[in-house]
């Protein structure tokens, strides 16, 4: 080879041949298209939601009836005939049903992720990971018939005055759809702490018990707080379960009542899904006041995510 | 030492039994090493630690053959051997670690003082209690220093004040002046060296009975592994040390007793380190310390 040849060879420009510049332009405008969508659904959430509110409607050329910021923050009424938009009517139910969830949940899950990655044999597990991740896999309007049909009436066997539609039944049923979720994370971030912790710890003469929880359990711990965060967020976001089980009352509860949870509730979830089933005027107040418990939602869920991310750093360990 | 702890002084303790031909494992009652920094360790020995035909397969591979010894006590005994040849494994079958190892099975008998701890009474966790080890990667608990070191206390519900004991255990492990100022800190802050260090202090701090070693220095630099090396010395003083190592020189630097296991798990020959590095009975023996092979 000539050194011209091996000149020309070594100067080939491999980056921008045609085939890697597609392909590139190809993974970007994928990338660019996911983004797109996302950033434009929350620009139309926050539009539509100005439409709402009496400060911002007149700069979104809205006339007739708007409602106020104050009282949709601070109201603790929501009833749309009467143009009364208190959206605390329904985020006391969705704390109510997050809370019921996360108590059933998180200690439920937690103790299946240390089930599984420390006590289970690999064939026990083989069976018992597919297992839960089918769970994660069932509709979750199945879920919400679940709830309405059978634990509801068992709930009635212990507490004979709960409603047909009542919280408690759909705090435990939301908690049994994110057990799933809770498991699965916990145990990928047990499973991912390094043997020799462990090994150290019998060494050092522990029992499993003290093994799992005074090493591999601390160890995990960003890990496993990001699962809690996630399995509440979704918990907060869960729609279809919570629609048929806990009912369309909006009614404000003192969420750390225990009482209340024998009631019913809408969680904002469930309360859109009812503001699109019945029968409201698109364009109308009622329709525009979707977009305002939307945003509310987006922002509460957004801030469990950031928070998720904050924990996961903080409590990360580099073994 | 607490021997009494564990056994009473029998006299007839089933290593002075003199029906123990083996030359290979005899004991001189008096140690060749009467010079050097072990010189104060020379006076009669008692055996803590011994073998009888033990034998080790992982699933149908035999990794230790007959392995018949016995460990004085408060003396560093070295295992040296190429990769492979199952000293790691028999390390670990002195605080049942292997018990953890499916495909592992032990056969044979292995005496901690008087008892045979492959008997089926003796619970692996107990033993493991009175028997600390420290591994090849320094793996300190991603916990504070002080409860890295506290951590054998806890779980052992051993009383008195902790925070003395913490800080004998890491001066014990010449630890306490560079870290005395942040034990709150996490262990895992601490260099390689350092971290090894913290878990021999944690290993020491429950006033263990042995103290089994697997390669403790190989994964650190000279300089953090000199500092290993002296402090072995100073625990032989109160401890009785086992130690694999795959540095023939550590091991003549350190102990008072070497074991040289061979490939195929033969304990090839066992006796003072001096004689083994200088005048060693077995030709297979003289091949691998002078570099032959291995």
């Amino acid at each position: 080879m000539s050194t011209d040849d091996l000149t020309e060879d070594l100067t080939r420009n491999t980056a921008n041949a045609p085939p890697e510049l597609l392909t590139r332009s190809f993974f970007f405008l994928c990338a660019v298209l996911s983004i797109f969508t996302t950033l434009a659904i929350i620009a139309l959430l926050v539009t539509e939601a100005a439409k709402f509110f009496s400060v911002t409607a007149p700069l979104m050329g809205i006339e007739g009836e708007t409602a106020s910021v104050v009282e949709f923050l601070t109201g603790t009424e929501w009833i749309i005939g009467e143009g009364k938009f208190g959206v605390l009517a329904l985020v006391t139910s969705t704390v109510m049903v997050t809370l019921g969830s996360a108590i059933i949940a998180l200690p439920l899950g937690v103790a299946t992720a240390i089930y599984l990655s420390e006590y289970a044999d690999p064939q026990v597990r083989s069976l018992l990971k597919p297992a839960l991740e089918i769970l994660a896999g069932v509709p979750t309007v199945v879920y919400g018939f679940f709830a309405l049909i059978y634990i509801t009436p068992a709930l009635r066997t212990v507490f004979p005055s709960i409603g047909t539609f009542n919280l408690l039944s759909a705090s435990i049923v939301v908690g049994i759809m994110i057990i799933p979720m809770v498991a699965s994370i916990s145990e990928d971030a047990m499973s991912a702490v390094p043997d020799d912790l462990r090994q150290a710890g019998y060494g050092m003469g522990a029992t499993k018990f003290e093994v799992s929880t005074g090493i591999v359990v601390p160890a995990a711990l960003s890990g496993i707080l990001s699962s809690f965060i996630l399995a509440l967020s979704r918990a907060i976001g869960e729609t279809m379960a919570v629609t048929v089980a806990a009912g369309a009352q909006a009614k404000f509860h003192n969420p750390f009542n225990p009482a209340a949870y024998l009631d019913g509730g809408s969680p904002m979830t469930a309360t859109m899904v009812n503001l699109l089933t019945g029968d409201i005027t698109g364009g109308g107040l009622a329709y525009r006041s979707l977009f305002a418990i939307g945003l509310t939602l987006f922002v509460i869920t957004f801030a469990m995510n950031v928070i998720s991310e904050l924990v996961a750093q903080r409590y990360r360990e580099e073994y | 030492m607490s021997q009494e702890n564990m056994s009473n002084d029998n006299v007839e303790s089933p290593t002075e039994d003199p029906t123990d031909d083996d030359m290979l494992l005899e004991t001189d009652v008096t140690s060749g090493l009467e010079e050097g920094t072990q010189g104060s360790r020379t006076t009669h020995e008692r055996t803590i630690v011994e073998a009888k035909d033990v034998n080790v397969w992982y699933n149908q591979d035999q990794a230790l053959r007959d392995i018949t010894m016995q460990v004085p006590e408060n003396k560093v005994t070295a295992m040296i051997g190429p990769s492979g040849c199952g000293k790691s494994t028999f390390l670990r079958c002195i605080n049942r670690m292997n018990d953890m190892i499916d495909a592992a099975r032990v056969e044979g008998e292995l005496y901690l003082g008087e008892k045979n701890v492959y008997d089926d009474d003796v619970d692996p966790v107990a033993l493991r209690r009175r028997v600390g080890m420290v591994f090849q990667k320094p793996n300190p608990f991603p916990k504070s220093i002080y409860d890295n070191v506290a951590y054998g206390l806890n779980i052992q519900d051993i009383g008195g004040d902790h925070d003395a004991i913490v800080e004998e255990s890491l001066k014990r492990a010449a630890l306490w002046d560079e870290v005395k100022d942040q034990l709150d800190e996490s262990g895992l802050d601490l260099s390689g060296g350092q971290q090894q260090r913290l878990c021999i202090a944690r290993a020491i701090a429950p006033d263990p009975e042995v103290i089994l070693m697997d390669e403790p220095a190989s994964a650190l630099d000279p300089v953090a592994t000199s500092k290993i090396e002296d402090l072995i010395d100073e625990l032989a003083e109160d401890y009785t040390v086992i130690i694999v190592t795959h540095n023939m020189q550590q091991a003549a630097r350190i102990s008072d007793k070497t074991a040289v296991f061979l490939t195929g798990g033969e304990l090839v020959e066992f006796g003072d380190t001096k004689k083994i590095f200088e005048n060693p009975d077995n030709e297979r023996v003289e091949d691998y310390i002078t570099g032959k092979f291995g």
